[in-house]
């Protein structure tokens, strides 16, 4: 392949589909006639461009979780030996299943063979094999405050209690960052074999105390990639900052304009400048309906940190766009100027090639989609 | 014994359906199927041993839902994967 085509993996509801790019972003297909895994749940699918290697988290209806892995960049895959399972038993963390794999991340960079999976029910699992086996993290999976973390199973989100947003930090590679809904983000600096929360700060608005350590609801968790200590999130509660020199997360959010509050699931962070960062608005008002607001789609976008935000709905649908972007389905390939993408549960998949000033819509007609990827090779 | 297997396993068998496997239980039986077909075993059960919530076994037309239920050499197996979907 020749150097800066552009690829997305568009994991949806119903298969994953792969859109190239010719090198000037503009010529779009999709690559290949059906989708791989097609009719299954594909929650996650990510690549190493490092490697080459592909990862999709994938559960027909019918069957238990698996990963797959392709080494010829999707055109053929073959299933992990030892898929992510909690270990047999009984005691705290374990007598679980996994019921799906909800969250792939790549290891860090010394270790280019080196995964994370992220499961629902909570679970940490890792492979240092390029994804062919995996094992559970026990410091994680049977932590002593595990119960805790998690609260009553009646509390779980919509599609069930997950761990999502792993991150292996560029800088440290014992050092772990991960998101849990419900649960709140926690932080390992052993490569998971102790943990602790990263919650001060946060607020957490159906907790009865607002310093509470754990039990808040973290929807997209991003280090920067290049910039050490710098950490966004966007939470149940808002979106937030932090820079590891301090000790409690910003609400950057508070920046937003009051009419549309900060709620959101996805952000996107710009991969060479940790002052620029996307997010997508949605409506958590009263019963939480989770589209965009007033069914008038825009990204917002911030040059500074969060310090100011700027409306970016330039080619977006003005009126009755009823948009819902999952926390997975936003992000950004590695081209200049960078390209931004996000895929809405309606099947339709988004760009901007102006760092979010003009939105072209790439696809209509997929399936729910469920997480999108973009690189840069 | 023959083993009738529902299309969402077929990916392990390359495309075939009716399979011949080997066990005195239903349990035997997918540690040989798991043999033949690398991976199968744990789509059907988890890893606490529990068959899944859409897969269901049955032996000569008959449900069986525990797997140390026995098995005869001229036994028919059929899996069944159902209910499920959306």
């Amino acid at each position: 392949m020749s150097k800066n085509q552009t690829r997305i993996l568009v994991s949806t509801r119903k298969g994953l589909f792969v859109l190239a790019a010719d090198r000037a972003r503009q010529a779009w297909k999709v690559d290949g006639a059906m989708p791989r895994f097609h009719g299954q749940i594909v929650h996650h699918a990510v690549m190493n461009p490092a490697t080459g290697t592909l990862l999709a988290a994938a559960r027909p209806g019918h069957l238990g979780p698996t990963v797959f892995r392709s080494v010829d960049l999707g055109r053929t895959w073959t299933e992990a030996k030892a898929p992510p399972a909690f270990a047999p038993g009984s005691g705290t963390g374990y007598g679980w299943t996994v019921h799906h794999v909800f969250w792939i991340a790549r290891g860090h960079a010394s270790a280019p063979r080196t995964w994370y999976a992220g499961t629902s029910p909570h679970g940490l699992f890792r492979s240092e094999d390029d994804g062919l086996t995996w094992t559970g993290v026990e410091g994680f999976n049977r932590h002593p405050d595990r119960p805790l973390w998690l609260g009553d199973e009646k509390e779980n989100i919509p599609d069930g209690a997950i761990v999502h947003s792993v991150n292996v930090d560029p800088f440290d590679a014992r050092h772990i960052m991960l998101g849990m809904s419900p649960g709140g983000v926690f932080e390992s600096f052993d490569e998971g074999a102790t943990w602790s929360p990263l919650n001060r700060g946060c607020a957490a608005d159906f907790l009865p105390d607002p310093e509470a350590d754990w039990g808040h609801d973290p929807h997209c968790l991003r280090m920067h990639p290049a910039a050490r200590d710098v950490v966004y999130q966007q939470n149940h509660c808002g979106i937030y900052r932090l820079d590891r020199a301090a000790k409690r997360w910003e609400r950057i959010g508070a920046n937003m304009p009051k009419a549309i509050g900060d709620i959101g699931f996805p952000m996107t962070l710009h991969p060479r400048d940790p002052a620029r960062l996307w997010v997508f608005p949605m409506d958590g008002t009263s019963v939480w309906p989770r589209m965009s607001i007033a069914g008038k789609p825009a990204v917002y976008g911030s040059k500074d940190a969060g310090r100011t935000w700027k409306r970016m709905d330039r080619g977006l649908p003005k009126a009755q766009g009823w948009f819902t972007v999952k926390r997975q389905a936003m992000g950004a390939d590695q081209a200049d100027p960078l390209g931004l993408y996000f895929g809405t549960t309606g099947g339709e998949v988004w760009a901007s090639f102006d760092e979010g000033a003009q939105w072209h819509c790439l696809m209509l007609h997929l399936p729910q989609i469920l997480a999108i990827e973009a690189y840069t090779l | 014994m023959k083993v009738h297997l529902p299309t969402p396993l077929v990916d392990y068998t390359g495309g075939v359906r009716d399979v011949e496997a080997v066990g005195a239980t239903l349990a035997a039986l997918l540690d040989d199927l798991d043999r033949q077909y690398p991976g199968m075993r744990f789509r059907m059960v988890d890893e606490q041993g529990q068959v899944r919530a859409h897969i269901r076994f049955f032996v000569n037309g008959e449900l069986r839902r525990v797997l140390a239920a026995p098995l005869r050499p001229d036994d028919a197996v059929r899996v069944v994967a159902a209910l499920s979907g959306g």
